[in-house]
């Protein structure tokens, strides 16, 4: 089962992936540049929905008390901080052709910036406590609080002037192109659950052994 | 006893930056750029000082020479004369976003160290028979 979703996930990459190089117009101003737009913002939209699933696990997991939660957390928010990485680092290739800069502190870059760190301190967190169920707690109750900065981060372009453009949208892109974007977030999506599949399982494997 | 000191400090590391975010002064510090109505504003207080100034290319404003180029950026209410020494990065022309960083000097002119060109979100393919821009090219023709 893990192995067919993967397959197939791959292999849809591949096919979104040629859509974005090889069948997409070049844009006017930018030419090939703005190819990077088909990793960067389905990178950056699959972070902030898997660090959305971390939030609603922690959530779950301070209710219902129950460890699939937890692992669910763990899991979810190590693909979303890899994402948000990614996010970052593309981001930085796309803004020096384009910008001029590898990277400016403008609200939209900081706040990301601020996402990755968070993230980071969440998982450092999470391996400090070794005591599974005082661990689970600390860590649900920060991947709560910590996940206020994602809709910072999404409404930081309209909220604040940012070097950063605002949210494109079906009006503001040709067709043609929101087209090949469409099916390379599909695809990254994919790629990302075989990570959360394969962390889960980790996790679980993990937790047996804890218990022994 | 020695852990929960470590994990009291990653706590407080990772909850520090949020605080300040939500509650600090995001309002106050987090003005990316001015426009030049906001610097002309300040009269004589922002003279020499170092700002970021952000605003449009002016249209038919850009000129070069000798290395040097000189535009107006504009707000659509005030324009402000800037000059710069800078190589401007591909996507520079006339109607662009562009954000400067530099100095007003007292000749009322912006002197820019560093020029960043603001992308809108639109994204179209070039029109039928043309060309994917290239301006730098056509700006190294120029000089």
């Amino acid at each position: 089962m893990f192995v067919v979703f993967s397959l197939i996930a791959i292999l849809f990459f591949a096919f979104a992936q040629y859509w974005a190089l090889a069948i997409a117009p070049p844009e006017k101003w930018m030419g090939d540049v703005y190819r990077i737009l088909f990793v960067h913002v389905p990178a950056a939209w699959n972070a902030l929905l898997m660090l959305s699933v971390s939030f609603v696990a922690s959530i779950l997991y301070l209710i219902k008390r129950k460890p699939f939660y937890d692992r669910l957390a763990a899991s979810s928010s190590e693909v979303g901080v890899v994402l948000t990485g990614l996010t970052l680092m593309l981001g930085s290739i796309w803004g020096k052709p384009t910008w001029g800069v590898w990277w400016t502190w403008d609200p939209r870059l900081t706040t990301t910036a601020i996402l990755f760190l968070l993230y980071m301190g969440y998982q450092i967190l999470r391996r400090l406590i070794d005591d599974a169920e005082q661990r689970a707690k600390i860590s649900a109750a920060l991947g709560t609080m910590i996940f206020l900065n994602v809709p910072i981060v999404y409404f930081s372009v309209k909220w604040w002037r940012t070097l950063h453009q605002l949210q494109s949208s079906p009006q503001t892109v040709a067709p043609e192109m929101v087209l090949p974007l469409r099916l390379n977030a599909f695809a990254i999506l994919g790629l990302a659950l075989i990570f959360l599949w394969m962390r889960m399982r980790i996790a679980r494997l993990e937790s047996q052994k804890e218990e022994q | 006893m020695k852990k929960i000191v470590l994990i009291a400090i990653v706590t407080i590391a990772i909850l520090f930056p949020i605080g300040y975010l939500i509650f600090g002064g995001l309002e106050k510090n987090m003005v990316y750029f001015v426009t030049p109505t906001e610097l002309l504003a300040k009269g004589k207080s922002a003279i020499d000082v170092p700002v970021r100034l952000g605003g449009a290319v002016a249209e038919g404003s850009i000129a070069f020479k000798e290395g040097v180029i000189t535009f107006k950026v504009t707000d659509n209410t005030n324009s402000m004369s800037v000059v710069t020494t800078r190589t401007p990065p591909e996507m520079f022309r006339e109607g662009i976003g562009v954000v400067l960083e530099g100095r007003l000097k007292a000749d009322g002119v912006f002197n820019a160290e560093r020029l960043l060109v603001k992308h809108s979100n639109e994204y179209h393919p070039p029109k039928e028979g043309e060309m994917p821009h290239e301006v730098y090219k056509s700006l190294q023709k120029q000089k």
